[in-house]
């Protein structure tokens, strides 16, 4: 199965490869003819920050989609518009009371701080649009390279070492040939001889009861281990990573885009669950957000999703919030979604996340992984007893400023005539502080 | 301890002094019949299943058990669309609002999760109590089996709109025509509503509103009427009283709503002063079990001591009878006059004259202990506009009937009259929570919402308004009686609006509503004066003392029970296995019968080897109305005088199990809760009872109680040491040494962090249960059903024990005498018809040197540095060494899976009961030892949210369940190694004592020594 894909990817990034020197060349003389890449850049950071939670270029959002605005309205309307709107219709001009009456008195702040050369950056930016093909070709590179270097370097590796032990063992029968020549022996050339050998090594350990009770004895010793061993992972789901409904990647939101883990898992401070955030919470930002960047890519159950199935994966949202693209209305019609819950703990042990977040200070990062570097998340802990215990052993956490535990701190560490107690000594590792 | 006191738990214990001993060497109380089994080599052989084959089908469900563990269930989590501001999942809210279904009225706080109340708690703020059902009404909202789900007609279902529709035209009609229609509710006591009663009548002018309350105080609002012109029933401030003399008025159980925690703030021994109760009555009630002085009186008896009473105060001479307990009532009388305004007269008999005579007492000693201003309004039930009604009823005489929230097929004497009378009316209209036997035969089944669902307001007296408000979404399409009133008056205000500006512009003056919302209450001031008019007692007394005079054959005294009361909640599977205070009985009722009576007539409750009891059956006939119920023999039941409970043998739509009891309100005439002329006949047939009282047998243990009087604890100092627990010597190195100075275990060192223990007060505590039912909610204890709690599997963290007690011989003095000691339990047996009784709470003591946990070989029970003894579910192996090894028998086996179990199917056998379980804490499996954790799920969240907040934790912040539960003060809990809690200076009170010290098993749970004031000087 992974050769397969190994196979057709190598294949694929060729292809790749290959159409995307054509592209390069040939979209780098197209743009040196035509765009003025500082003042596209220029425009291009103004409507970002000024413009883009209302506008996009291709859409209409909370706004009229601004995509070659120019050729619709005057420059000097637009001027006139952009730095005092307001003051533009109560000029009595007509168009600027019409696009005000279309957007049902939806009021545009006006943005006196914007200079004349700042609002004609924009305008050119909304006229030449983005800079598609350098991005998309550098988002094609960077796959070209990440697929270079992840997937086939591990089997080079393992090919390299598999062929070091072959040639390592065949150094060691050589030489061990060489030694029974020199003693005196000649190597075995038949079959027959090998099987005569393995006989008699059997009839050996057979004959010898010492080792026949030791091998016995670390037959059963490897074999109980192994037994025991796989019944110890029964119930344990390091690693689990199921399907969820949508392909939600924790890497875009916490580790590009760095939003703090507890914006959307905001009840880990106050509850024992750290809470799934509900749809409204999404809307705060995807109600502006209904696309991904160019380029942007998630590894998702084995495959690799793209803007295209990205975007649907945004969909989704709006679908479960009931949110209408069209109208940029909310309709109502709610779906709820149904996450696959990835961290089960059994009923009977009791957990409480505000306790190790907001009074542990604890960092979520410390049970749950990197998960700014994780695009589909999974178990990153066994999350055992034996794994908590083993926390509480050794954590010295940092208690001051609490009052609650400064009496108690300080009559332990004398007692155990230390300088920070750890939780074990605080009494957390009786059964009873997470079993009832 | 000055007196010599044998404590006893049964009658048994009594007739059959070998009985103790053999209770206490069975631990398991039924064998396993292997015996039996392996012994029948006939059924071994024909047997189909073979050794072999026995041996391949473990072999296969062990490998199917072990596959089927490796793959984890796929768990979903579902967020909300739009959270709600105010909900965070996993953290509790609570929300002020009161109950009132009828019968039980409560100013009361509710937990909710998630959306889902899963606690109901009295709020103390607005002085309110909680009762067992009370508390356990948070179950019923669950109550998917009895609840109405949508609106139906003729058993169709049909839309609102259709039935507002079809049912508005239907008035019309009946408008038109003139012909009455009744409005039949019961009591409400809310304003807003009354208003809105008063515009529907205004709009339907042939539309009368008439009040029927099934366990009805109707006598005592006519009396009052009579009197102060206002129905109402009086309060009591029985905290100020110094005399309190009641004729069978249970006040500490549902007499007027109950006066439990007035009552026992006037009892605070500390402050050397204790009110004097005395009570004669007839069968043994809560309120009987807690007097100074019990007094047994038939009925008829206690009328005639009434008038006598009456007599001797004014020195009037109305004729009456001599009565057996004539030299108690002179007393009495003496008492109360040298208590003057401090004493005060209570009747329970709802006789209009009793009542009168009550009342004029009470102002011949110009009581002010009786408030006849500040009134209460939870019994507004009229039985004589009742009665008209059904006569008109049968008579074809009324065209329309709209019900809510009554049951009169069920609850009324003439319920045949009423069922025929139902038939003739054009338009009935049945507005409901529950289904019930009147809902079924209405025309049209309304659906309301549970008062858990509702706004709505209340004024159960005077001067506290209370608020109503929903804290959960609606369960079933259900619509409040308010909302459908108002939409037939024809006005589109929504309830709530309505409720707000009513508030608002005639209650709470100028005060905001969301802060009365948010208190869910308001005091407003009382402007009633009552003002009484004169009128001549003794026709009353007169009329009385005849209606006594005539009296032949048995008494028959009906009461309600501290678990069922009136019946409302017969489908509550709680409140079913709710062990009655005095009875011990749970999933039953019973006719209570003196000793004498039950020997005569040849009634017996023998007990089982199992330890479960029996009972016989009578034949009650009374009226000419019949029922065949179980005897249960009641030490301190009157002689010639039985009780009977109402409130049971509700069947229909009831789950098959709830279906217990017999229905006692045929006998009700008159809505009189004393009948006389009752016969009584012994019938064939053995009732199996499921009674706890013996079943938890301390092996003849019982100086576990400790009784004093006031005298004694004003003048005895305790010896330092033992307290109040005498010394007790063991043998150690051939040398009798005290059992103090040895010590199995090492000691704890208890200095650091928290250190908590429970102060159970054994003077304030009435028995009321309220705490068994709390413990219930907050920790997910199983409900096991009638045929397991007889066989001693009941699963109760914390239940109240019963003791009897009477003064006997000492042991000495019995040595000298030459009576065995069977025979000094023989010699009680006269004294069992008046004992003493004590309630006891019993549950883990939370032994810091635990018997318990020394013999666990898995380490499974421990002990945690806070005091508490934990219990580790997971760890468990199920062997109940631990069981057998504790003292105090306060451990609950799990024999079988009590939740998604069909053979249980209670509560936590379907989705909607299953809303009610307390998600920090764990449902129990099968082969689990449980019992009281302390409620360490409390204790640590209290922690926790001191350490979040980042302060140490407050002064008595630290609570339990069954101490919040508990309105009078009883339980208290908190940490000893904060000198300001409460509990810090209880824990070393004069008062306090450990149970069974001398066993060295050093509690953390400390009693404090019953005190009654015996009237000493």
């Amino acid at each position: 199965m992974k050769s397969v894909a190994l196979h057709s990817n190598r294949t694929l990034i060729f292809l790749k490869s290959f159409t995307i020197i054509l592209f390069f060349a040939f979209s780098i003389t197209s743009y040196s003819q035509e765009v003025d890449e500082a003042r596209q850049k220029e425009g291009k950071n103004l409507f970002k920050s000024q413009c883009a939670s209302c506008h996009k270029l291709e859409k209409k959002l909370v706004g009229p989609a601004l995509a070659n605005v120019e050729a619709r309205r005057s420059n000097e309307w637009l001027h006139k518009w952009i730095k005092n709107n307001a003051e533009l219709r109560a000029s009595g001009d007509k168009d600027a009371i019409a696009i005000y009456e279309e957007y049902n008195g939806a009021a545009m702040s006006a943005f006196p701080q914007l200079t004349d050369q700042n609002i004609d950056d924009i305008l050119y930016y909304t006229t030449v649009g983005d800079p598609k093909a350098a991005v998309a070709a550098v988002a094609e590179n960077t796959t070209i390279v990440a697929g270079g270097t992840n997937s086939p370097a591990p089997s080079w590796l393992i090919y390299i070492l598999a062929a070091a032990i072959v040639v390592a063992f065949l150094m060691i029968a050589s030489l061990l040939k060489q030694v029974n020549e020199l003693k005196g022996n000649k190597a075995p050339k038949s079959t027959t001889n090998i099987k005569r050998d393995l006989k008699e090594l059997w009839l050996g350990i057979a004959q010898n009861t010492f080792l026949k009770f030791t091998s016995v004895i670390f037959l059963l010793l490897i074999s109980a281990y192994i037994f025991f061993g796989s019944l110890y992972k029964v119930g344990v789901d390091q690693g689990y990573s199921p399907l969820q409904p949508i392909a939600f990647s924790h890497k875009i939101h916490s580790g590009d885009n760095k939003i703090d883990c507890q914006y959307c898992h905001s009840s880990a401070k106050h509850s024992k669950h750290s809470g799934i955030p509900s749809v409204n919470v999404c809307m705060n930002c995807h109600k502006n957000i209904a696309e991904v960047a160019e380029g942007t890519v998630v590894e998702w159950d084995g495959e690799t999703y793209g803007k295209a199935e990205l975007d649907k994966e945004i969909a989704k949202i709006y679908t479960a919030a009931g949110w209408d693209v069209e109208n940029l209305k909310y309709t109502g019609d709610t779906k709820p979604i149904k996450w696959i819950r990835i961290h089960n703990l059994p009923d009977f042990a009791y957990f409480n996340h505000s306790q190790h977040v907001t009074v542990g200070k604890i960092e979520c990062q410390k049970c749950h992984g990197s998960v700014e570097e994780m695009d589909e998340m999974y178990q990153f802990s066994p999350l055992t007893m034996g794994w908590c215990i083993n926390c509480h052993r050794e954590t010295k956490v940092d208690l001051k400023g609490t009052e609650y535990y400064d009496k108690i701190h300080k009559e332990l560490a004398n007692k155990y005539n230390v300088e920070q107690v750890t939780i074990a000594q605080l009494g957390g590792l009786e059964c009873g502080k997470c079993h009832y | 301890m000055a007196s010599d006191k044998k404590y006893w738990q049964s009658v048994e214990e009594l007739t059959n002094s070998s009985f103790v001993e053999t209770l206490s060497k069975n631990e398991f109380v039924k064998e396993i019949a292997t015996d039996e089994f392996l012994g029948d080599k006939e059924t071994l052989s024909t047997s189909s299943t073979t050794r072999r084959d026995f041996l391949k089908y473990v072999g296969f469900t062990t490998a199917a058990a072990t596959l089927a563990a490796c793959e984890g269930p796929v768990v979903k989590s579902i967020p909300y669309v739009v959270k709600p501001n105010d909900i965070i999942a996993g953290v509790a809210d609570w929300y002020a609002t009161s109950m009132a279904d009828g019968y039980d009225f409560a100013n009361i706080l509710v937990k909710t999760r998630e959306g889902r109340p899963i606690q109901i708690m009295p709020n103390k703020d607005a002085n309110a109590t909680t009762s067992a059902r009370v508390q356990a009404a948070v179950l019923s909202l669950y109550d998917e089996k009895l609840r109405l789900k949508e609106p139906s007609k003729g058993g169709k279902n049909i839309s609102w709109s259709d039935a507002d529709k079809e049912i508005g035209a239907a008035l019309l009609k009946l408008k038109d025509s003139n012909s009455p229609v009744v409005l039949l509710t019961g009591t409400m006591a809310s304003p807003s509503t009354d208003k809105i009663i008063q515009e529907f009548i205004v709009q339907y002018p042939n539309v009368k509103h008439i009040i029927y309350d099934a366990v009805s105080e109707s006598a005592t609002t006519d009396a009052m009427m009579m009197i102060y012109g206002k129905r109402a029933l009086p309060n009591y401030h029985l905290d100020k009283a110094k005399t309190i003399v009641s004729f069978g008025a249970d006040f500490l159980g549902d007499f007027h709503g109950g006066f439990e925690k007035q009552y026992v703030a006037g009892r605070r021994p500390e402050t050397g002063s204790m009110s004097y109760h005395i009570q004669f009555e007839s069968n043994m009630s809560l309120t009987g079990a807690n007097a100074d002085k019990r007094i047994v009186a038939k009925p008829s008896d206690q009328i005639f001591a009434l008038v006598n009473l009456f007599n001797t105060i004014t020195g009037s001479n109305i004729p009456s009878k001599a009565t057996p307990v004539d030299a108690q009532v002179k007393q009495m009388a003496s008492e109360l006059k040298k208590a003057g305004s401090k004493g005060v007269v209570l009747t329970g008999i709802n006789d209009k004259n009793a009542q009168l005579v009550a009342l004029a007492i009470n102002k011949a000693l110009n009581s002010e202990i009786i408030d006849v201003n500040n009134t209460l309004n939870i019994r507004q039930g009229n039985d004589s506009e009742v009665a008209q009604f059904v006569i008109d009823l049968k008579a074809g005489k009324i065209g329309g009937l709209i019900t809510y929230n009554v049951n009169p097929l069920y609850s009324l004497t003439n319920s045949a009259d009423f069922a025929e009378g139902l038939k003739k009316v054009s338009l009935s209209v049945a507005l409901s929570t529950e289904n019930n036997e009147t809902v079924d035969a209405s025309n049209y089944v309304l659906p309301t919402s549970h008062f858990l669902e509702s706004w709505g307001d209340t004024q159960f007296n005077e001067v506290t308004y209370g608020l109503m408000q929903p804290t959960i979404q609606l369960l079933f399409k259900t619509r409040q009686l308010q909302d459908t009133l108002l939409t037939w008056s024809g006005n589109t205000t929504k309830y709530y609006d309505y409720l707000k500006a009513f508030a608002t512009n005639t209650i709470l003056g100028g005060s905001s509503w969301n802060t009365a919302l948010h208190n869910g209450f308001f005091i407003k001031e009382n402007t009633s004066v009552a003002i009484a008019s004169e009128i001549s007692i003794v026709d009353a007394a007169m009329q009385l003392s005849t209606l006594a005079k005539k009296v032949s054959g048995f008494e028959l005294n009906l009461y309600t029970m501290t678990g069922l009361g009136d019946g409302k909640q017969a489908n509550n599977p709680w409140l079913q296995e709710f062990p009655d205070p005095i009875t011990r009985t749970s999933w039953d009722n019973y006719l209570t019968m003196s000793m004498a009576d039950a020997k005569e007539l040849g009634f017996s409750n023998p007990v089982k080897d199992n330890g479960a009891i029996d009972g016989d059956y009578a034949k009650v006939s009374v009226n000419g109305k019949e029922v065949i119920v179980p005897v249960m023999i009641q030490p301190g039941q009157a002689k010639g005088s039985v009780g009977l409970a109402l409130g049971f043998g509700r069947t229909f739509g009831l789950k098959e199990e709830m279906q217990v009891g017999v229905n006692a309100y045929p006998l009700y005439k008159n809505s009189n809760n004393i009948q006389f002329g009752v016969t009584i006949e012994k019938v064939s047939g053995t009732h199996k009872f499921a009674c706890t009282q013996v079943q938890k047998t301390i092996a003849g243990r019982h100086d576990i109680l400790k009784v004093a009087s006031l005298k004694e604890y004003k003048t005895v100092e305790p010896k330092d040491h033992h307290g109040w627990n005498k010394p007790s010597y063991v043998s150690y190195d051939h040398n009798e040494v005290e059992a103090n100075t040895i010590d199995l275990w090492d000691e704890h060192n208890r200095e650091l962090g928290h250190h908590f223990n429970l102060s159970i007060d054994l003077t304030s505590c009435t028995g009321c249960g309220a705490c068994i039912v709390a413990c219930h909610a907050e920790n997910n204890v199983p409900v096991v059903g009638k045929n397991e709690v007889r066989v001693g599997r009941d699963m109760h963290w914390l239940r109240i024990d019963r003791y009897y007690s009477s003064e006997v011989e000492t042991r000495e003095e019995a040595k000298e005498k030459g009576l065995s000691r069977g025979d000094t339990y023989k010699a009680l047996e006269t004294e069992a018809e008046n004992p003493e009784v004590t309630f006891q709470p019993m549950m883990c003591q939370h032994c810091n040197h635990a018997p318990c946990e020394t013999v666990c070989p898995v380490a499974a029970t421990t002990h945690g540095r806070q005091g508490q003894n934990q219990m580790t579910y997971n760890r468990c192996v199920g062997t109940r060494y631990c069981a057998n090894n504790c003292p105090y028998r306060v451990r609950r086996f799990n024999w079988f899976n009590y939740a998604n179990n069909n053979e249980f199917d209670f509560y936590m056998n379907n989705e909607y009961g299953k809303m009610v379980l307390n998600p920090d804490v764990v449902v129990r499996s099968r082969g689990v030892m449980e019992k009281c954790s302390m409620c360490i799920q409390m204790t640590q969240a209290t922690i926790l949210k001191a350490k979040k907040e980042g302060r140490a934790v407050n002064t008595d912040e630290f609570e339990t369940a069954c101490s919040s539960a508990c309105t009078t003060g009883a339980l208290v809990f908190g940490d000893v190694n904060n000198k300001q809690d409460k509990v810090s200076a209880l824990a070393k009170d004069k008062r306090a004592y450990n149970v069974l010290d001398y066993l060295q098993t050093k509690p953390n749970v400390v009693y404090q020594v019953k005190i009654k004031n015996t009237n000493e000087a």
